[in-house]
């Protein structure tokens, strides 16, 4: 085939063309980084949870549900409230999970206290584990996270928490549940829970930062997490969690 | 034969459906971690009020709220924070508002200060004699 | 106080996910199951008084087993994309593996199977008959129209394989679904190694019991002799398989009872209260008593034949009910409970909602309809010649 200099021009253009069209293409529909400065392999992701701050006021409930558009009667944290009788069972309540706060505790007489519950971000994630198609995943850095654009909806998730933070979303028909503010904590921010508790009860930690205070607080702690003997490596740690917790 | 066919079938379907990013990081949608980082934010963050608001973050940063963060009693403001003017904050209802925190109750942490608002304030409001950005009186 | 819910629950278990639909899948794949393991008495263990119903049995499974995946897709959130299990499966996932399991029974064992036992029948009748039924006969023939002694022999050798095959298929396709259950930690109602062998054996029962009542059914229909010999077969088959899973659950009862752990004390008020009328009432006594003490009578004392007839045709509707009633117990009394150990919640059965009583009706009767056209289509006895050996 003879190709003349203007051939050459003609088809070197037209590459030329597509390429630069390819290429900007390719800058909008490809996946960028969450954010320039966030790398998820420098961050392993948890919370730290002290009962003896916790007062009940129900402020983090009711900033997780407008930071995350929780749907009414669902809940991606709550606190639960303890009276714990000697020999008894004991008296555990939740008032719309802890929405706005707790009615008086009618018994003055009883060990009482307050636990706030969220998804213990576990990393080894029984809720993961039996995920049928891969819509709910433990991210890089150490979130459990639901791709509501892949999940179908079946509830096998939700079957295998041991600790009752998922639910199906009624209008998405999809799972959710906690995503520990993923849209925040990679901006720099603390989740919306922890940003609005007014006794510092709870506060998120980062166990790949050595300057963390997770490393003091769980030396100089007697800590546990909810459920040990699940063996699902939660990554939320209680101070003074008592035996009754369940 | 039936057998190959169907198989050929399947594989250019997953070829052309499976989202490319799939198996990045692991068994999921890369895609999915952008997706839920782009989710918009509600919350400002007590630094961002602390930007504009000098007088009453001085007030606020000396008294027993310093470690109370502001959205907690006056609501998410990120909308307020990007555009000041156009989103104004309504203030907080202070009938309700301190009483979730302070009122007594057993279960309540012991050296925490909570009263019995009713007999406390005899029907006033609150902020009728506490600042609230500095409340000790 | 929330309606329905007494004592302490996480304030997500309120709703229960997994409803009537769910209890219904695994008691239509476990009939498929039971189905194809009755056809395999006579094919593998050479059990010639059961021949009468080996192509019934697999028309059966074949129609339980086409409508097993519609209660799961009516159940999705997202049914449109379902497909992801098959695209991106999740290899942990028990759920994702049986999309696979069930694939394989379908097309390799069923299809397979019942493909090579009616072979002779299907080119007879692609030559005997005319207009659209020639032009299905013809399909279902998939161009091999070989009828030599050396291709019958061939069907027959393939065939004998394909149930070889297909019995560990089968316990593997029921065995699934109780994986499903029986591998969440999280839940203790659930989590039991003897979950899988439960369900299979109680899937077992249910199949046998569902072709034994199909037969009898079928054969009143049509006005043909019922084969009395095959009928004891099946029963006594069936006797000795339920006194199998029986034995299974008071076991795992029994352990329960006896360890008392934590989860104790909150499962068996439980079963006192919620569970009562459909685990003791229901399974329990009307449901597996009541047809063993039916099936066992038959293997103690002879009764007429009339009198077998209507003992065994109750013990197999019962029994169906009562491993219906099973199915229900593990499935929503495995979400009654809270996980706390500290509360308990309610199932309130929708009517026309979609995963609602009306729904589960359609899919029950679904099978039985095309049971119905697929013996039309594929006859599994000679008109007149019930207790024959039917291959021609």
């Amino acid at each position: 085939m003879d190709l003349s200099r203007r051939d050459i021009f003609k088809i070197g253009g037209k590459l030329l063309l597509l390429a630069s069209a390819g290429a900007t293409l390719d800058e909008i529909l490809g996946a960028a980084p969450p954010s320039e400065a966030y790398r998820m392999a420098d961050h392993w992701w948890g919370m730290i949870i002290d009962i003896d701050k916790c007062i009940g006021c129900g402020s983090c409930v009711r900033a997780c549900a407008q930071e995350n558009q929780v749907p009414a009667g669902y809940f991606r944290t709550w606190v639960e409230r303890y009276q714990v009788e000697e020999g008894k069972q004991p008296l555990v309540d939740s008032p719309n999970g802890a929405m706005d706060g707790f009615p008086p505790s009618k018994r003055t007489d009883l060990k009482s206290f307050f636990v706030p519950k969220l998804c213990n971000q576990c990393a080894s994630s029984p809720c993961v584990q039996v995920c049928p198609v891969g819509a709910t995943f433990v991210s890089p850095d150490g979130v459990v996270l639901v791709d509501e654009a892949y999940c179908v909806g079946c509830r096998y998730c939700v079957q295998a928490c041991p600790y009752g933070c998922r639910y199906l979303h009624p209008q998405k028909r999809t799972v959710d549940k906690c995503t520990l503010c993923y849209h925040r904590i990679t901006k720099g921010l603390t989740t919306a829970c922890c940003e609005n508790c007014p006794t510092g009860a709870r506060q998120l930690v980062d166990f790949k930062n050595p300057k963390d205070p997770v490393h003091e607080f769980l030396r100089n702690n007697k800590v546990e997490v909810l459920k040990p003997y699940m063996a699902t490596g939660a990554k939320v740690y209680y101070k003074d969690l008592d035996g009754a917790v369940r | 034969m039936v057998l190959v066919a169907g198989l050929a079938v399947f594989l250019i379907i997953r070829a052309v459906i499976v989202p490319k990013d799939f198996g990045e990081y692991g068994h999921y949608r890369a895609g999915a971690l952008d997706m839920i980082s782009a989710r918009p934010v509600a919350y400002a963050g007590h630094e961002q009020c602390l930007q504009c608001h000098d007088s009453e973050a001085e007030a606020h940063g000396g008294g027993k709220h310093a470690n109370v963060a502001c959205e907690t009693c006056h609501g998410p403001l990120a909308k307020h924070a990007d555009d000041p003017t156009a989103n104004v904050p309504k203030l907080p209802d202070v009938a309700n508002l301190c009483r979730r925190c302070h009122e007594k109750d057993a279960a309540k942490p012991k050296g925490f200060p909570q009263v019995d608002t009713v007999a406390h304030s005899q029907g006033m409001l609150c902020n009728s004699c506490h600042q609230p950005h500095n409340p000790q009186l | 106080m929330l309606p329905g819910v007494n004592g302490y629950i996480y304030p997500n278990e309120v709703e229960l996910q997994w409803g009537l639909l769910i209890v219904l899948y695994p008691y239509i794949t476990g009939l498929v199951a039971g189905a194809f393991i009755l056809a395999s008495l006579e094919r593998v263990f050479k059990v010639e008084a059961v021949r009468p119903t080996y192509r019934l049995a697999l028309l059966t499974a074949l129609s339980f087993l086409l409508v097993a995946p519609l209660p799961l897709q009516l159940h999705l959130g997202h049914p449109e994309r379902s497909i992801e299990m098959y695209l991106t499966p999740h290899r942990s996932s028990a759920m994702a593996m049986f999309g696979f399991v069930y694939l394989w029974y379908l097309m390799v064992v069923l299809l397979l199977e019942i493909w090579l036992e009616y072979r002779a029948d299907i080119v007879r009748l692609a030559q005997t008959t005319s207009g659209w039924q020639r032009l299905v006969y013809k399909l279902l023939t998939l161009g091999s129209e070989n009828m030599s002694p050396e291709a019958r022999r061939l069907d027959d050798k393939v065939s004998y394989i394909v149930t070889v095959i297909g019995i560990p298929s089968a316990f593997l396709l029921h065995g699934y679904v109780g994986f499903i259950f029986g591998s969440i930690k999280a839940n203790p109602w659930w989590s039991t190694p003897l979950m899988p062998i439960v369900f299979l054996f109680s899937a077992m029962v249910s199949g046998i019991a569902a072709v034994l009542a199909l037969y009898m059914a079928f054969m009143k229909v049509k006005n043909m002799p019922i084969d009395m010999s095959c009928l004891d077969t099946i029963a006594k088959y069936l006797f000795y398989t339920f006194v199998i899973d029986f034995s299974l659950e008071m076991l795992d009862l029994l352990h329960r009872t006896y360890e008392a752990d934590e989860s104790f004390r909150t499962l068996d008020f439980m079963v006192h209260t919620r569970l009562w009328g459909s685990q003791v009432i229901l399974q329990i006594c009307v449901g597996t008593l009541l047809p063993l003490a039916l099936l066992a009578a038959n293997q103690l004392w002879r009764f007429s034949e009339s009198r077998r007839k209507a003992m065994y045709l109750a013990a197999s509707l019962l029994t169906m009910m009562g491993i219906f009633a099973m199915r229900w117990n593990v499935v929503i009394g495995g979400q009654l409970f809270s996980k706390s150990f500290l509360g308990y919640t309610t199932y309130k059965v929708g009517f026309a909602a979609r995963e609602g009583l009306l729904s589960a009706l359609g899919l029950m009767a679904l099978p039985f309809l095309i049971v119905v056209v697929l013996v039309k289509l594929l006859p599994p006895w000679e008109e007149g010649k019930a207790s024959e050996n039917v291959v021609g």
